[in-house]
């Protein structure tokens, strides 16, 4: 069954509803094998031959028992958070060498400089909302909006591992090689991805992610050394 | 001391040969897919035949031409697509437990009709399991590599329970014009008419496979309103048809996406997702349409 939904709070919301009643045994989701949440649709999936109707029953009396999630509040223009919710979310930090084929595109598609790309991209905190497409894939919403762009026309055939890039209203760093038309930023050595791993993904829904500029940092250690503090 | 386990050496793979369970459900909220053999009610039948559960993992062979060597005596069972299946000359029968004996090899022709042979294995194949299954995910790269000449796979410890049943007739396969059914899907009003899944017979396309099965046909046309625009990624199922803007429709089987950024015109029936897994390219499909 795919439930569409007006966005993705409300997706996330709804997500964490149906999860809570599957974990807890809830006899009109004993039937449920999958939950796969997206931009704006949930898909639940049944075991074979399992009836729908008391799925279909319960979703709706559901959704309106639950509370928008306060963590996908939106900054203030200053750029503090609206309110202190993501304090208390795991935070995960990766380090990137903005050295992306599209980063030219993406500039020149918002209208910023490279630098204020990079500047863009590290400075407003992801949100992990979902994962999909390959193993250890995420979706990251809440970054900074100009950063807005559609995919590649034509999408790569192959994009290296730890690649990271832009589409549409979300950021994503890719796991492992694949094909993929997103707009690629810059790379990361972090390991998206190890099923030795417990959980085996970085990125797990509800992280907070900053993204640190590798090249940046370094630039402004070497300025601090100068000024001798 | 303690008893040898048995083994399987494979002494050649024919096209693909992985090793399968039913898969890994729960994961795709990961971004990890079902996976797990492609025509489900063949590895079970197989599994019933050697009186095991459907934990213990099997091969799954496309289009034939695997060859075993037994190391210790493996109680086998063949179900799926009939490839010709001779140990040291001697022909084997489908759909019956037989037990390859210490040294002695299995060999599997090319298939006459149908596509994937399984081949189920007393006590199952034990290779590690992978988040819970040792089935192999061709399109995340999950699970076991695809079998190589000179894997030495070991052979789990069977349960106690013994095969009871001596044979299990079922229906033969074709590589005819099939008939599979269909449910108008959630994404149906993109296409202009979306009826036309069901007005003309699809040919399966040589660039088929654990994925998804493309099929080749008349193109269908994007409704005048949906022309251009970009759906937003959202989850699929096994059994959906993905219609991209070129028109050709690609059905999803055991290895599909987690998710999918194409509308899903039709999503065929659970029951018949088996047969369509068993379609060789070149084969006649016609679609059944029904109102969900």
């Amino acid at each position: 069954m795919l439930v569409e939904l007006d966005g993705l709070a409300e997706v996330l919301a709804l997500d964490g509803a149906v999860r809570t009643a599957v974990e807890s045994g809830d006899a009109a989701f004993v039937d449920v094998v999958d939950v796969v949440p997206a931009a704006r649709t949930l898909l639940l999936v049944v075991r074979e031959g399992a009836d729908l109707a008391p799925v279909r029953a319960a979703l709706p009396v559901m959704s309106l028992r639950t509370p928008s999630p306060p963590t996908l509040s939106r900054r203030s223009p200053a750029g503090a958070p609206v309110d202190g919710s993501r304090q208390d979310l795991p935070q995960v930090e990766i380090l990137v060498h903005y050295d992306g084929p599209d980063l030219d595109d993406v500039a020149e598609l918002t209208g910023l400089s490279r630098h204020e790309v990079v500047a863009a991209h590290t400075q407003t905190p992801w949100l992990v909302a979902f994962a999909g497409f390959a193993p250890g894939f995420a979706y990251l919403t809440g970054g900074d909006s100009r950063l807005q762009v559609p995919r590649r026309s034509e999408p790569r055939t192959s994009v290296p591992a730890g690649s990271v890039g832009l589409a549409g209203e979300f950021s994503a760093v890719y796991p492992r090689s694949s094909p993929g038309g997103w707009q690629l930023l810059g790379h990361t050595d972090a390991i998206l991805w190890d099923v030795d791993r417990a959980p085996p993904a970085l990125l797990q829904p509800g992280s907070v992610v900053r993204f640190v500029d590798r090249d940046v940092d370094r630039d402004a250690d070497a300025d601090a050394g100068d000024a001798s503090r | 001391m303690s008893i040898p386990r048995a083994a399987l050496e494979v002494l050649s793979t024919g096209p693909l040969a992985l090793i399968q369970d039913l898969g890994r459900p729960g994961l795709a909220a990961m971004g990890v897919g079902r996976s797990g053999a492609a025509d489900r009610r063949s590895f079970q039948l197989g599994a019933r035949l050697l009186a095991q559960d459907y934990t213990a993992a099997g091969i799954e062979v496309t289009f034939g031409g695997l060859a075993l060597r037994a190391h210790g005596d493996v109680m086998l069972a063949l179900t799926g697509a009939p490839a010709p299946a001779v140990v040291d000359g001697t022909e084997v029968a489908y759909l019956a437990p037989f037990v390859l004996g210490n040294g002695r090899t299995l060999r599997l022709g090319a298939p006459p009709v149908g596509l994937r042979t399984y081949l189920s294995v007393r006590g199952g194949v034990d290779v590690p399991a992978v988040l819970g299954s040792r089935a192999t995910d061709v399109l995340s790269g999950l699970g076991p590599a695809p079998l190589k000449v000179g894997d030495l796979l070991p052979v789990g410890a069977p349960l106690s329970t013994l095969p009871n049943v001596d044979i299990a007739p079922v229906r033969s396969l074709t590589n005819g014009p099939i008939v599979i059914r269909a449910l108008l899907g959630p994404r149906a009003d993109w296409l202009a008419d979306p009826t036309l899944l069901a007005a003309t017979p699809w040919t399966v396309s040589s660039r088929s496979d654990r994925v998804g099965i493309r099929l080749e046909g008349q193109a269908l046309h994007r409704h005048e309103s949906r022309v251009g625009q970009e759906l937003l990624s959202e989850g699929v199922v096994r059994g959906s048809i993905q219609v991209p803007p070129g028109g050709e429709p690609v059905l999803f089987l055991a290895d599909h996406p987690v998710t999918g950024g194409y509308p899903v015109a039709a999503v065929v029936r659970d029951a018949d997702i088996d047969l369509v897994a068993q379609a060789v390219p070149g084969q006649t499909l016609w679609i059944s349409l029904g109102m969900p």
